[in-house]
């Protein structure tokens, strides 16, 4: 079977989801795209769109025919040679329309797992619980007859607990896009000994097709993304917990927060972070990480508890984001959670006294964005900012280089621990999944 | 070869801001004022100047595309809603593409020397910004045969004059080209920084000439030849100005200097469905010009300004070969040299021109005609150009599509 075969008939779970809906508009993209080949005239392609939420699905499409749109007009120019020899289209109004359309025209939304017995690849982006993916996996293998490839896109369960789970024979590998797929470039591979090279030569020619950067990871509970980022999280309310022994514990976070986006030179503050991605999806990752890791304890008590009083962040299907850790007006922090009140107190009314316990940044100090955007002179930047930032003592400073050294630390013992196979593989997940500007093994910190 | 039988003069002009990407007030998710407010705003600016509307005889309005850039045709029933003593006065409207607001500068003239009118209102206009650039792309290249869309490029326009800057690159060599092309970007900025109405009157490009050659010509992301800084503006703008005779300036009280008068101008038409004769010399513009030049008995030597249809910097290249400034294959060196910067030889587009003010393309026309009134009777403001005494004459070229349809206009102040 080659690379179009293969694409013909292909289902995804959970395809309303936040991962599964970019799953779907690149996957449909690429299907589209192999149909308008000529030597593909004739054939069918079939993408089932697979969720259990009538709503979600009716939202879904309505998010494909926007992006595949917004796709069709930027790359018109191609598009106008693929429809070359259709005289009935002739503005480019005429051929996105149509192109949106034979998009579209492949996509089956449905809630029936059923749809998914045809395929030959199996996209999985569902709730990150063993058993439900295990569940699923069995039905599909046990009533689908072309032994279909699995492709999950879990961030944490390790694959081979997935193929021994569901006996899939080794057909099943990690394909971990990066939120949101159809933006951010990166994937993370996750093979195991049981796989054929055949599928495995089709997830990187797929990959390719879909222009992503590829990182291999080894089949290590986390991988490396989530390997770093559960263990930053931790180091992160670890420092809160410290702070919040001497001054409020919304200040702490505050600072915390500040520490790891201003001073680190960071895209967002590590508790943004853990309210976009949300706080229960945070706890459920290390939940399934914390069996796989004897001499680590991944897990939180602040998580729980917070779940608990149910702060949840994460974002509406708008794309906006939920009130987690920090509260959100128009996606800036406005305020910070409050457990012992159970309330929102507003940042400004600490900010100033926060700051300035904090001590100011060092001169050379820009933006993430100023810095991660200025190609050639990047390096330089970050040079000097460190440079000036080891000479620093402030509470800031002090925080920061700790800070540092510990994502120094988690990168190390990724390699170390064999969950990456190289330095680079870490840096490159965290630059490309995570818009780092410089990789969390870096010779900035020297002290 | 048109005489004059009677004296035209042109006078109260008005110009709209140029509104598009470089515009401040430009926000493409915020809503904007529609074509009806620019037609107003540019109408009732001339008007005021004229003693009012009551002294109208006659209306003109040039528009290329209304009809799909805002589901609007009819654009003649708006001539009253300028002012309401306008109502029931005659009215046309002109379409040529993106020479529409120069037809209805033609239309104007005529009902003048037909002595059908003393006054005429004329103004031009253009609201593009209504769709992204990929389809305002399709409704621009109905100023070619719709018959060669089909082969054409997704930009389609800019693909034709890809195409004629290649050709001319081929036969002159591109470095060499490309030098006079971006002159030709930086005049146009330079320009518009001196005129508050122009779209790039904001810019504040250090060095334009870095930008320009930092921007390679690249098929994949644009069209093959030329780059976006080579092309004109996409804007929403309207120009008003008043056509009058002797008893018109008469009846609205405007002494003969704070007018222009036609001298001479032609209008030429070159089959559409034809490509050009040859891709390096634009032919209409060469005739237009040539007409217009002998109507007004002048030569290009007694030029002291033109505003000329750089739609693309390399039309404007190419029209200094085509007016005679420079021999074929030259125009790039002229330019390059500085004969057509606001202090060289013949200061071309003295207010930004297509690139630099803005192509709203129905209303570039008017605004031309608008821009040598300004710089003939001293009212150009900072983007004032001297006008000498022995040569005292500005020129107009207003082309539509690909040197299809094209006027030439020759002007003088009124009083000299």
């Amino acid at each position: 079977m080659n690379y179009d075969e293969r694409l013909q008939n292909v289902s995804v779970l959970g395809a309303a989801g936040k991962m599964g809906s970019g799953i779907l508009l690149l996957t449909a993209v690429e299907m589209a795209d192999l149909s308008l080949k000529p030597e593909n005239k004739g054939k069918t392609f079939c993408l089932n769109a697979i969720d259990v939420s009538h709503e979600g699905l009716a939202g879904l499409m309505k998010y494909l025919k926007a992006q595949i749109q917004k796709m069709a007009e930027k790359k018109t120019v191609l598009l106008r040679k693929l429809y070359e020899d259709r005289s009935d289209l002739i503005e480019n109004e005429d051929i996105i329309n149509e192109y949106v359309f034979d998009v579209m025209n492949i996509v089956r939304p449905v809630t029936a797992i059923e749809s998914a017995y045809d395929s030959h690849l199996v996209f999985e982006a569902i709730v990150e619980n063993l058993d439900v993916k295990n569940k699923l996996f069995s039905q599909i293998n046990k009533n689908n007859t072309h032994k279909p490839w699995f492709f999950t896109n879990t961030s944490s369960i390790p694959i081979h607990i997935l193929d021994e789970g569901a006996k899939l024979d080794g057909r099943i590998l990690g394909f971990h896009f990066y939120n949101p797929p159809a933006v951010q470039r990166l994937v993370e591979l996750i093979t195991t000994d049981k796989n054929s090279a055949e599928m495995v030569d089709f997830a990187k020619a797929y990959a390719k097709s879909l222009r992503k950067v590829i990182v291999p990871s080894n089949d290590k509970a986390g991988f490396i993304g989530n390997g770093h980022f559960m263990r930053d999280a931790l180091h992160g309310i670890s420092e809160v917990e410290l702070l919040s022994s001497n001054m409020p514990f919304v200040e702490a976070v505050y600072m915390v927060n500040k520490v790891s986006q201003d001073f680190l030179v960071r895209p967002m503050g590590i508790f943004q972070l853990i309210d976009y991605v949300g706080v229960d999806v945070v706890k459920f990752i290390m939940q399934v990480m914390n069996p796989h890791l004897p001499d680590e304890d991944l897990h939180s008590d602040l998580l729980d508890k917070l779940l608990e009083m149910g702060v949840k962040g994460g974002q509406k299907s708008d794309g906006s984001q939920k009130d987690g850790f920090l509260k959100y007006e128009r996606g800036k922090p406005v305020a910070i959670f409050n457990p012992d009140t159970n309330d929102y107190v507003d940042i400004s009314s600490f900010a100033i006294s926060c700051d300035e316990k904090l001590g100011a940044l060092p001169q050379s100090w820009k933006p993430w964005k100023a810095v991660n955007f200025s190609r050639d002179k990047k390096e330089a930047m970050l040079e000097t900012y460190f440079i000036e930032l080891n000479g620093i003592d402030n509470m800031g400073a002090q925080l920061a280089k700790k800070y540092n050294k510990q994502s120094n630390k988690i990168g190390e013992l990724l390699v170390s621990s064999n969950v990456a196979k190289t330095i680079d593989d870490v840096n490159t997940v965290m630059l490309t999944g995570f818009f780092h500007a410089y990789g969390p093994i870096n010779n900035y910190l020297k002290s | 070869m048109i005489k004059l039988r009677r004296k035209v003069y042109m006078t109260a002009g008005y110009n709209t801001i140029s509104l598009g990407t470089g515009r401040s007030e430009f926000n493409p998710k915020k809503p904007r004022p529609g074509l009806e407010h620019y037609i107003k705003e540019a109408g009732q600016g001339t008007l005021k100047q004229i003693g009012g509307a009551k002294n109208v005889d006659e209306g003109a309005i040039g528009n290329f595309m209304a009809s799909r850039f805002n589901k609007q045709g009819h654009l003649a029933g708006f001539i009253p809603y300028i002012d309401e003593e306008l109502e029931y006065k005659p009215s046309i409207r002109t379409e040529g593409a993106c020479a529409s607001g120069a037809l209805s500068l033609v239309a104007a003239m005529k009902s003048i020397l037909a002595e059908t009118a003393d006054v005429v209102l004329t103004v031009g206009v253009e609201v593009q910004n209504t769709m992204k650039a990929i389809y305002g792309a399709d409704v621009l290249a109905g100023a070619g045969w719709f018959q060669k869309r089909k082969n054409g490029h997704a930009f389609f326009f800019p693909g034709q004059f890809s195409d004629r800057a290649k050709a001319y690159y081929e036969k002159y060599g591109m470095e060499y080209a490309r030098n006079g092309m971006k002159q030709w970007f930086i005049n146009a900025v330079e320009n518009a920084r001196l005129c508050p109405t122009a779209q790039e009157y904001e810019n504040k490009v250090e060095d334009l000439g870095a930008l320009y050659d930092k921007m390679i010509p690249n098929g994949k992301a644009f069209v093959d030849s030329i780059n976006v800084l080579d092309c004109s503006k996409v804007s929403d703008a309207a120009s008003a100005i008043a056509i009058m005779s002797e008893e018109g300036l008469e009846k609205c009280g405007i002494p003969k200097e704070q007018a222009v008068e036609v001298v001479g101008f032609a209008q030429v038409e070159r089959n559409i469905t034809n490509d050009p004769p040859d891709k390096t010399e634009l032919t209409a513009i060469k005739k237009a010009a040539a007409q217009a030049l002998e109507s007004a008995g002048i030569t290009i030597d007694d030029l002291a300004t033109a505003e000329v249809h750089d739609c693309f910097s390399i039309a404007g290249v190419l029209t200094t070969e085509a007016l005679g400034f420079a021999e074929p294959g030259k125009g790039a060196q002229f330019v390059a040299d500085g004969n057509t910067a606001r202090s060289g030889k013949i200061p071309m587009n003295t207010t930004g021109g297509l690139i630099g003010w803005g192509h709203p393309t129905g209303g570039t026309g008017v605004h031309q005609a608008v821009t040598i009134w300004e710089q003939l009777t001293g009212k150009a403001g900072e983007a004032q150009i001297e006008i000498s005494k022995d040569r005292p004459y500005g020129m107009t070229i207003n082309m539509g599509g690909d040197d299809v349809t094209v006027v030439a206009i020759v002007y003088k102040k009124g009083d000299i």
